[in-house]
């Protein structure tokens, strides 16, 4: 429209943009930054992310704090939310459906799955809204918008820690109790575990949040998806309910061998092998890898189009 | 050359108009079956399809660029050049739409450009809005740091400025209370003092001078004229061109995306304000100013004139100008009284005429369209917005009152012959006087004798 109306400043434009004679004046070495319309897929600037952790970690302490401004409970909430979903499945896959538990008091069991996978769906589901969330915000202000995945991951750990210490809680008091549990060295192999966790949810939460900056269908799906990826992997039965031979069906599911290996490590029951450990340790590391490209790429014109 | 700190290198930004409704899957998969097939996009708006071919075809004659856009498309920046020194202010011009807020968008890199390079020496900071990213539950503290990082601080260089900061947004007491109980004004101060203390080598700063009472308005122009003599360079977006001609040291002019105009602030601010009035060119269109219905329409159009006697948009301090009246009644309207009242940008009635008021001329009636000039040998008004309202009364009563009939706008300029620019903040009039200094020892003989 503009063009329409001032057909005669369009007459005083150079022909051909850019001419190539105006870029070599300077060696681009003086300049600090350098801003231009597409910069390689593989370019994540991950230093730039490095030069704004104190904006990660304010992030992370914003969401912990503002989110129990005027609550009466606080981060109680994290205690009950695992509670009473141990409860539900104790009483509805453990007495009603009568789901197998290897053994292990149900009650164990169930928490020890719900535990690891909160952690996981809730870097997700938080992760995955990244961009719409927080569109006001990226608008005006330049900062690697990798910080505010990459805080959700972080405070989620928080949150983790106090469910853990609950989930420790019941452990300790069903092994007084004389139950057959059995805690042994795999527990070293927990941080990795929640690391793993951590890279699954972040890098399937970045590309979903990459992706819904196009297409808001995605976003309806995240939430019941990740509900319906529960029912897929191991957390309210034992993979041992499956014959061996169907047991790669669970397998491919990348979260499947840590969630087992976790259950292993605590409760001493569920399988672990280093084989499955490394082919979901690979899908995780691609998967991740993935979602930064996507993400970063995105990054640089979302505003256009949200 | 040595100290050019942004270079900005033939720059284009293309924007897709009405994304809304094409951002589903299903869309894009149909049109992308639709490609393979070769056949035409099925969600292309038919209307625009064809206005964009018209304008395709004019515009392959001067650019390959200008052509190259789709349905939808259109270009928010079109080959704009420039470069900033150390130091400098730049003030960034133009009507609404013409580009401003892409450029400082790509600056500041919220967005990328479509074709183009900006080479950037130093951190840039910029400050597209106030109080980004400040959540209400949080303290002022709280905030001051969360903000403070979001615009690229760390943590230890808020630490050290915190007290400058809090001093600064004059919040002391309700430091420790969420921001969501502070009043607008707390709140803007708040934000303003973050953004004042970053310490970055390029700052870039889009109207927030709009917001906040006229104390603090002031208090921000000047920490900015601070932080500039600092050796920093600024890069100011604003409407309010009193504001541009105190600050900037030179000023651009952006027009439908492309630069129209750079230089010396004064003379770019004068052709922005001829552009600005070349379309509505201080008359009043027919229907466009506010008349409240009670009211019939005996003013036909008003408009300012210069000593030339062409209608303008914009008058240095103390010019003389004529205010000129059509009127076109439909009836015949009894002894009317016209009034004009000029009133500055926060709506105070600056100064007033009326035709019994200022030299007893009385109309008998009006029936026939007729012209009325008001000449003022002098308006001595500080550089600013102004907007004049206009009443006809008849027989004490108003018959017709138009609350904006126009608006215009005092630059400033040498009015004291002293070489010095009068600013807005020096008062809304400005008068000429005579200062004299004598000892008191004369004083007191003086009064004996």
């Amino acid at each position: 429209m503009a063009s329409d109306s001032q057909p005669s400043t369009l007459n005083s434009q150079p022909s051909e943009c850019p001419p190539p004679s105006a870029f070599i004046s300077q060696p681009s070495a003086a300049w600090d930054l350098i801003i231009r319309p597409t910069t390689g897929w593989f370019d994540l600037h991950l230093a730039d992310l490095w030069r704004y952790r104190d904006l990660t970690m304010l992030f992370v302490w914003r969401d912990f704090v503002a989110q129990y401004k005027q609550t009466i409970l606080g981060p109680l909430w994290h205690l009950l939310q695992p509670l009473f979903t141990t409860l539900l499945f104790t009483v509805i896959f453990g007495r009603i459906a009568q789901l197998p538990t290897d053994g292990v008091p149900p009650m164990l069991f169930y928490m020890a799955g719900v535990t690891a996978w909160t952690y996981f769906a809730e870097c997700l589901n938080r992760t995955s809204t990244t961009f719409i969330l927080n569109a006001s915000v990226f608008g005006k202000v330049y900062f690697p918008r990798l910080c505010v995945p990459l805080s959700v991951v972080v405070s989620n750990l928080i949150k983790f820690a106090i469910q853990f210490a609950l989930f420790l809680a019941f452990l300790a008091y069903f092994r007084v109790r004389g139950a057959a549990v059995h805690p042994n060295l795999a527990v070293l192999l927990a941080p990795i575990l929640l690391l793993l966790m951590a890279a699954m949810g972040l890098g399937v939460g970045i590309i979903v949040s990459a992706l819904t900056t196009k297409y808001r269908d995605l976003q309806v799906l995240v939430t019941f998806g990740v509900q319906l990826a529960m029912y897929a992997t191991p957390v309210i039965y034992p993979l041992s309910i499956f014959p061996n031979s169907a047991r790669w069906m669970v397998i491919v599911n990348p979260m499947a061998p840590i969630i087992e290996a976790f259950r292993y490590a605590f409760l001493g029951e569920g399988l672990f092998s280093w084989r499955y450990l490394g082919i979901s340790a690979g899908i995780i590391s691609a998967i991740l890898f993935l979602g930064i490209v996507l993400f970063n790429h995105v990054e640089r014109t979302f505003m256009d189009t949200v | 050359m040595s100290d050019t700190v942004i270079e900005v290198d033939h720059l284009w930004k293309k924007y897709r108009l009405g994304v809304l409704g094409t951002g589903t899957l299903r869309h894009d998969f149909n049109r992308w079956l639709h490609r393979i097939a070769g056949k035409p996009d099925p969600y292309a708006k038919v209307g625009r399809a064809q206005k964009s071919e018209n304008t395709s075809r004019k515009a392959a004659l001067t650019s390959d660029l200008s052509s190259s856009l789709h349905n939808d498309e259109m270009w928010a920046l079109r080959d704009v050049s420039f470069e900033v020194q150390r130091g400098e202010i730049l003030g960034v011009i133009g009507r609404n739409g013409a580009g401003k807020s892409t450029l400082l968008k790509i600056l500041s890199r919220v967005t990328a450009p479509t074709h183009g390079e900006v080479r950037v020496k130093g951190r840039i900071a910029s400050l597209l809005e106030v109080g980004t990213g400040f959540h209400p539950e949080l303290t002022g503290r709280e905030n001051i740091y969360l903000n403070g990082a979001i615009l690229g601080m760390t943590k230890a260089e808020i630490r050290s400025n915190l007290d400058a900061i809090v001093a600064f947004a004059e919040v002391g007491e309700f430091l420790d209370t969420p921001v969501k109980r502070y009043s607008s004004g707390m709140y803007v101060r708040l934000a303003f003092a973050v953004a004042a203390h970053l310490e970055p080598e390029i700052l870039i700063v889009d109207e927030v001078l709009a917001v906040g009472d006229a104390e603090f308005q002031k208090k921000c122009l000047n920490k900015m004229d601070e932080v500039a003599h600092g050796g920093r360079t600024i890069l100011f977006v604003s409407h309010n061109m009193a504001a541009i001609q105190t600050l900037c040291t030179r000023a651009m002019l952006l027009s439908s995306g492309q630069v129209a105009g750079a230089g010396k602030t004064e003379d770019v601010v004068r052709e922005y304000l001829s552009e600005h009035h070349a379309n509505s060119s201080g008359l009043l269109a027919p229907g466009a100013a506010k008349r409240a219905p009670q009211f019939e329409p005996i003013i036909e159009h008003a408009c300012l004139l210069d000593t030339a006697g062409s209608a303008t948009g914009a008058v240095a301090i103390g010019a003389a100008v004529t205010v000129r009246v059509c009127l076109k009644p439909k009836r015949r309207v009894v002894r009317p009284v016209v009034g004009i009242g000029i009133n500055n940008c926060l709506g105070m009635r600056v100064v007033g005429f009326n035709t019994i008021m200022n030299q007893n001329l009385a109309i008998p009636e009006v029936s026939k369209p007729c012209r009325l000039d008001c000449r003022i040998a002098s308006l001595p008004l500080a550089p600013g917005e102004y907007s004049v309202k206009l009443v006809v009364t008849e027989m004490g009563e108003d018959v017709d009152v138009l609350e904006e009939a126009f608006r215009f706008i005092v630059l400033t300029t040498d009015y004291y012959g002293t070489g010095r620019l009068p600013a807005s903040t020096q008062g809304v009039m400005l008068c000429k006087a005579n200062w004299s200094i004598a000892s008191q020892e004369d004083a007191d003989l003086a009064a004996k004798i």
